[in-house]
């Protein structure tokens, strides 16, 4: 038969399961009622989210003065919060574009929600753009539309333009490869669909999708080529972001390190991410046969990569901050690592630099439990380096007249709780509504890639199964 | 459904597997049988050759709409920063292409993303109101069917019927459109 495995690799879907067990085990959650767990954890999202947005009404209502920032410090964690959602997103398209390109097969079981994790990521770092705009009914001003204040343009030299157009793109591109990567599933389960209504709304947003062979050519070139767009526009929107800094002339923000280091920080909060979410997915949903322990060691190791790369940056900007001859930018390295955000920045280097490092072992690279663990904590080691470039950089200024420090309110910290409220609950509505495994290419990948090859294949009768002897020793 | 015109009589081909749809197509074809469409929950890889389709032209479509993306971003930024209200900041030329790269580029991909799903979906004949007409529903879920229009094939139904049987199909029904 055409299709050949290879010896070394160790299957991705397990459980023996053949096209339709997929389609009934991730349709499932879909066209049942909520569970339990569902419900609870979105009524939890819900109230952290109406709280959160009443606090967000009140900060736009009020001025940026609710917050902490001073004539110093004017940007804390309103950019700390953005920079660190935008990079939680990077992760869903370098699993979708990138491994896709790479022929990654592992990509399959867990891009769906990677990818809707982008999305809703995305989002929260938008908001945050329009809350530390201060006056969100303006913030069209940031797109180049004639206006009616003469011909007055935006400023196509700023990065905080560049930042508009990429943001948006990302955003864009990225939807639109979700909602394209989701058609299929979509028209099975309307195919599946008992009731008129979920028939009709599925039906919809499959867009009359058939299957054909046809279709499907034209789909995986389209999908093809989108991965091929979405990779380079991964590598430009992070190091976008890494210039609204870089192009200053603050001690710390002005190095040209930025872009690859923003860029790797990214992918590695963004996995950390990911790994939180599938981790509860999988038990939750009970798709442990099609998110496995290969798939968390997959990360974990793109974890481990990125979080290297991350720690030799530190040191780089630490080097080149002395080797440079500066004194501006030698003491706002001192500054940060024994200025009086120390803790804030040997939290960072423990959280990033030092814990990940436990990935080298596989035992913890293949344990749920570390990994999870290990996940959160790089998450908070990504923002709490956010903070440090942003916050310690700026509050030690040319002027020592003008040195000041940032204590968050309320209202700083009720906006960052409020962005988790909107991401949990526009995640919790995926994960009920579509499916969070991508059925059509997980089902390309059974026979290469399952521990028990279907009937057919192996050439036995109909109904029967065989056992892959590449992965059960029993059967030779 | 564009493939479809008027009332035709169908007989369609249910099959188990890809890799024997995949060799049923090839040999479906050799007994002068025309098929009308093949349809799959999943990606077969070589079936659109097998059934001669010609190779997708998306790529075109793709490398146009980027390029129109191109052209609107340097048009967008010649006229506003170079003509309309030129702006020296920092001591740059008020227009030079360099500076704008990361415009041009976004709005490149953005351009061509756009257009070439549009593209796609215009010519599938997509949209959210779009009936389809499916052979058989399961061929979204676990089958695989070939659809063979007997009005424009000149073989017997009864031997088309065998022909797909002999190539491995695990049924073979009738429909009418």
């Amino acid at each position: 038969m055409s299709h050949v495995t290879a010896a070394v690799r160790t299957p991705l879907v397990t459980g023996g399961k053949t096209y339709a067990d997929v389609t009934e085990d991730i349709s499932k959650q879909v066209e049942g009622n909520p569970t339990r767990e569902w419900t609870i954890a979105f009524t939890i999202a819900v109230v952290v989210l109406i709280y959160g947005a009443a606090c967000v009404f009140w900060t736009w209502w009020e001025g940026l003065g609710v917050w902490g920032l001073n004539k110093t410090v004017g940007w804390a964690w309103d950019i700390t919060n953005f920079v660190w959602w935008v990079g939680i997103g990077h992760a869903g398209t370098l699993i979708s574009a990138i491994l896709l390109l790479f022929r990654q097969k592992w990509r399959t079981a867990v891009n769906r929600a990677a990818e809707a994790m982008t999305i809703f990521a995305v989002l929260c770092a938008a908001s945050f753009i329009m809350m530390h705009a201060g006056r969100p009914w303006v913030a069209y001003w940031c797109l180049p539309l004639p206006n009616t204040l003469g011909s007055l343009w935006v400023n196509f030299k700023s990065p905080l333009v560049w930042d508009v157009f990429a943001i948006s793109t990302y955003f864009t591109v990225s939807l639109v490869f979700w909602y394209m990567g989701l058609i299929p599933d979509l028209a099975t389960i309307r195919d599946r669909a008992k009731s008129k209504v979920s028939r009709y709304i599925y039906g919809a947003f499959s867009l009359g999708w058939n299957g054909s062979a046809k279709t499907w050519a034209r789909y995986e070139y389209m999908s093809l080529i989108l991965a091929g767009l979405s990779t380079p526009l991964v590598l430009s929107v992070h190091t976008i972001v890494s210039m609204d800094f870089a192009t200053s002339v603050i001690p710390g923000w002005h190095t040209t390190i930025f872009p690859p280091y923003f860029v790797a920080g990214a992918i590695f909060s963004g996995f950390a991410m990911v790994q939180n979410l599938v981790l509860i997915i999988r038990v939750v949903f009970k798709l442990e046969d099609y998110i496995t322990l290969e798939h968390i060691e997959s990360m974990n190791k793109v974890i481990t990569l990125t979080g290297s790369i991350v720690g030799v940056a530190y040191l780089t900007e630490f080097f080149i901050a002395w080797y440079s001859g500066v004194e501006f930018e030698g003491y706002a390295f001192i500054n940060r690592a024994t200025g009086p955000y120390w803790w804030a920045y040997w939290a960072m280097m423990t959280c990033n630099v030092i814990t990940p490092q436990l990935f080298w072992s596989r035992a913890i690279r293949r344990s749920i439990v570390w990994t999870f663990v290990l996940s959160v904590i790089v998450n908070i080691g990504m923002w709490f380096e956010r903070f440090v470039i942003i916050v310690t950089s700026l509050h030690r200024d040319y002027l020592p007249s003008s040195w000041a420090m940032f204590h968050p309110t309320l209202f700083d910290i009720s906006d960052y709780i409020f962005s988790f409220g909107f991401f949990f609950t526009l995640f919790l509505l995926f994960s009920k509504f579509l499916p969070v495994v991508n059925m059509a290419e997980v089902k390309t990948i059974i026979k290469s890639s399952s521990e028990i090859l279907p009937a057919s294949v192996s050439g036995v009768a109909k109904g029967e199964r065989v056992t892959n002897p590449t992965f059960n020793k029993d059967v030779e | 459904m564009s493939d479809v015109h008027g009332s035709s009589k169908f007989l369609v081909g249910i099959f188990d597997d890809d890799d024997v749809v995949l060799k049923a197509v090839k040999e479906v074809r050799n007994s002068g049988v025309r098929i009308q469409e093949v349809y799959s929950p999943f990606p077969i890889h070589g079936l659109d050759i097998a059934l001669g389709h010609p190779r997708s032209r998306l790529g075109i479509a793709a490398f146009l709409f980027g390029l129109s993306g191109t052209l609107t971003a340097l048009a967008l930024t010649f006229y506003t920063e170079g003509f309309d209200w030129p702006m020296i900041v920092g001591g740059k030329d008020s227009y030079s292409p360099v500076i704008y790269v990361p415009v041009i580029f976004e709005l490149t991909v953005l351009f061509c993303a756009l257009g070439m799903v549009g593209t796609f979906i215009v010519s599938n004949g997509m949209g959210p109101t779009v009936k389809p007409l499916m052979y058989d529903l399961r061929t979204t879920d676990n089958k695989f069917a070939m659809a063979i229009d007997l009005s424009k094939n000149n073989i017997g139904e009864s031997d088309i019927e065998q022909i797909l049987k002999k190539s491995g199909a695990a049924e073979v029904n009738v429909k009418q459109f």
